[in-house]
């Protein structure tokens, strides 16, 4: 079991109001990622879960059972800190036998425990050296370990591979996933990184300013964003805005064309400008385009895309792909719904 | 040029250091010597820095005219004691300022510091009187409380300081992985913090070791520590500087051997937290 529901949790640092009123209902054996801009309440609400923040106001279940005011360890979660927090002065098989020995379990049974998280994990050939004998991907898969062998209801991780190089990263989310996919137990993350969001949810929720902007799978964030922030924050490169000089008779004041929705045409299309910056990733090339009143927007090309700096370019969109945004940010039902 | 200059003031100052260290050392090494001198050599007007009759004559008269050993394990009960009492007020104090902030934390270690500005002598009278009421006047026990209680501010700064540097984030680890307060101090912050507490435990029984004023006032025979023992050779029986500075050495040698073989640990616990 490892279901959570939080209920009009609030939470104020002195005067300031760092969570707003919040419902969320997480079920068991989910993966819900938090994402959000730094400084959006994302970790704070984690940390109110793990119960390390006190709740301000409203209430925190726990598999249906308040655990507002329960202590960190009572509450049966486990959690992996951005800087992994291992203590630096055991060795690994002592890091990950802690908890179990606070919980006095049986020797034989941590013994047994944690050689089946090494196996796990690769910590096999590490159980006997210090943290600060290990590489960053090392001392994170210790840091999970030491989580795993608890069997938490939920694991909680805060950034977990913030501190990883780019190839790192790549193979922890990886396995971070298969590691849900065999354990099968909830799991909360919580990252600035929409692309770790996309790649691992089976749900996210979208944080700004202390409020969850949506809660939704990840394509339905993609594709359906309730307004401007989701859609800006979910997608990469980021969603182009342009801002229109009249507002439209359903009341759209800007229109939201991910860049990998322009079509690159050789008539005239609705958009034309000159090619300004040119990536080529290999796999695909992204386009700055200058267009006259609008500014710069970002298009996604093929690979091979012949087009380079100076070029003229005409762009258009398919109409059922280009979102409309009034002027509080709404995202308007699209033409192909109405 | 650059090298040049660089090797250049690099030169001055190494002659600089060597020359104040010299400085501070030299009153040291000139109660050493001075100790293996005649009472007449000691007191010429030409004194000879190395050119003299050694003798271990002034360390034979101290050890024959006075109970050394008696003092010697005075301090060491005073000076141990006092600081290992210290260090079980401290540690859970520095722990509560460190990790559990509240807004008036950083007040109340101001105020424990500024207590060390007052002179000794502003509250001399009521200790005095207080130690005249309760009988702890020349008991150990007595100057174990004081020194525990004036070194007190120094220690938790100190081990306040090394807390400090300890990433929150690792107790909480601690705290998710079921650790009590009291198992997450004695398994987590502890072994992780030992060299700062180490440093503080050391550098506490040196205050503590050479502390004179408070031993000198409160202790007469039984409980006279190493600085009183020295202050006995001073003026009753006129200045006798060969002596005094035999039992001068005897005092400071046993302090200056735990300080010279601790360097190490006392520069680096010292320098804690002043570069990341």
């Amino acid at each position: 079991m490892g279901s959570i529901t939080l209920k009009q949790v609030t939470k104020n640092f002195d005067e300031v109001n760092v969570i707003k009123p919040l419902d969320l209902e997480i079920r068991d054996g989910e993966f819900i990622v938090f994402v959000g801009p730094s400084g959006c309440g994302k970790s704070t609400l984690l940390r109110m879960i793990a119960g390390l923040e006190d709740t301000t106001s409203g209430n925190i279940d726990i598999d249906g059972q308040d655990a507002t005011s329960t202590p960190p360890a009572k509450r049966g979660l486990a959690m992996v800190f951005q800087s992994y927090a291992l203590y630096p002065h055991m060795s690994v098989r002592n890091n990950i036998a802690f908890p179990l020995k606070r919980a006095k379990v049986p020797a034989a049974e941590i013994e047994q425990k944690i050689a089946s998280a090494a196996k796990i994990l690769n910590l096999g050939d590490y159980l006997d050296r210090k943290p600060g004998q290990l590489s960053g991907g090392q001392r994170q898969r210790v840091a999970i370990g030491r989580a795993i062998v608890r069997q938490p209801s939920a694991f909680l991780f805060d950034e977990p591979l913030s501190n990883l190089d780019a190839s790192l990263r790549v193979n922890m989310r990886l396995e971070i996933s298969e590691l849900h996919k065999s354990l099968k137990t909830t799991m909360i993350y919580v990252t600035h990184d929409q692309v770790e969001a996309m790649t691992m949810a089976d749900r996210i929720a979208v944080f700004n300013a202390g409020i969850i902007e949506q809660v939704g799978t990840p394509l339905e964030l993609y594709q359906h964003p309730v307004n401007r922030f989701v859609a800006g924050f979910i997608g990469s490169p980021k969603m182009n805005f342009i801002e229109l000089k009249q507002t439209k008779e359903d009341g759209a004041t800007c229109l939201g064309v991910r860049p990998e929705h322009f079509q690159i045409t050789t008539d005239a299309g609705i958009w034309s400008g000159k090619v300004g910056v040119v990536e080529h990733l290999g796999s695909e090339t992204f386009l700055h385009v200058q267009v006259d009143g609008i500014g710069t927007l970002t298009v996604k090309a093929n690979g091979d895309c012949p087009l380079s700096y100076g070029d003229d370019i005409s762009l258009s969109a398919d109409q059922s792909k280009i979102l409309r945004f009034n002027d509080q940010g709404i995202t308007l039902p699209s033409k192909g719904n109405q | 040029m650059a090298t040049n200059s660089s090797s250049k003031s690099k030169v001055i100052y190494t002659l600089l250091a060597w020359t104040i260290s010299a400085a501070i050392f030299f009153p040291i090494l000139w109660t050493l010597l001075t100790s293996f001198k005649t009472e007449a050599e000691a007191i010429s007007a030409n004194p000879s820095l190395f050119m003299f009759d050694w003798t271990l004559e002034n360390y034979r008269d101290v050890l024959e005219r006075s109970p050394y050993f008696d003092h010697f394990w005075n301090s060491v009960v005073i000076s141990v004691g006092s600081s290992l009492i210290g260090l079980l007020i401290a540690i859970p104090a520095a722990w509560s300022m460190a990790f559990v902030q509240s807004k008036r934390t950083k007040h109340l270690l101001m105020w424990m510091l500024s207590t060390k500005m007052l002179p000794p002598v502003g509250v001399l009278i009521p200790i005095y009187l207080l130690f005249r009421d309760f009988d702890l006047l020349d008991t150990k026990l007595g100057l174990v409380i004081v020194m525990t209680l004036i070194n007190l501010p120094i220690m938790v700064w100190m081990l306040y300081t090394y807390f400090r540097e300890i990433p929150n984030e690792i107790l909480e680890a601690s705290r998710m992985d079921g650790a009590s307060i009291s198992a997450e101090i004695f398994h987590v912050l502890l072994p992780i913090a030992l060299p700062g507490i180490a440093s503080t435990l050391l550098l506490n029984v040196i205050l503590a070791w050479n502390e004179a004023f408070w031993t000198l006032i409160l202790t007469a025979a039984n409980a006279a520590p190493l600085t009183a023992f020295i202050a006995s050779y001073s003026s009753p029986e006129g200045l006798f500087y060969a002596k005094l500075s035999a039992a001068s050495a005897m005092a400071i040698a046993p302090i200056l051997i735990l300080g010279w073989f601790s360097q190490k640990q006392l520069v680096r616990g010292l320098t804690f937290g002043a570069v990341k």
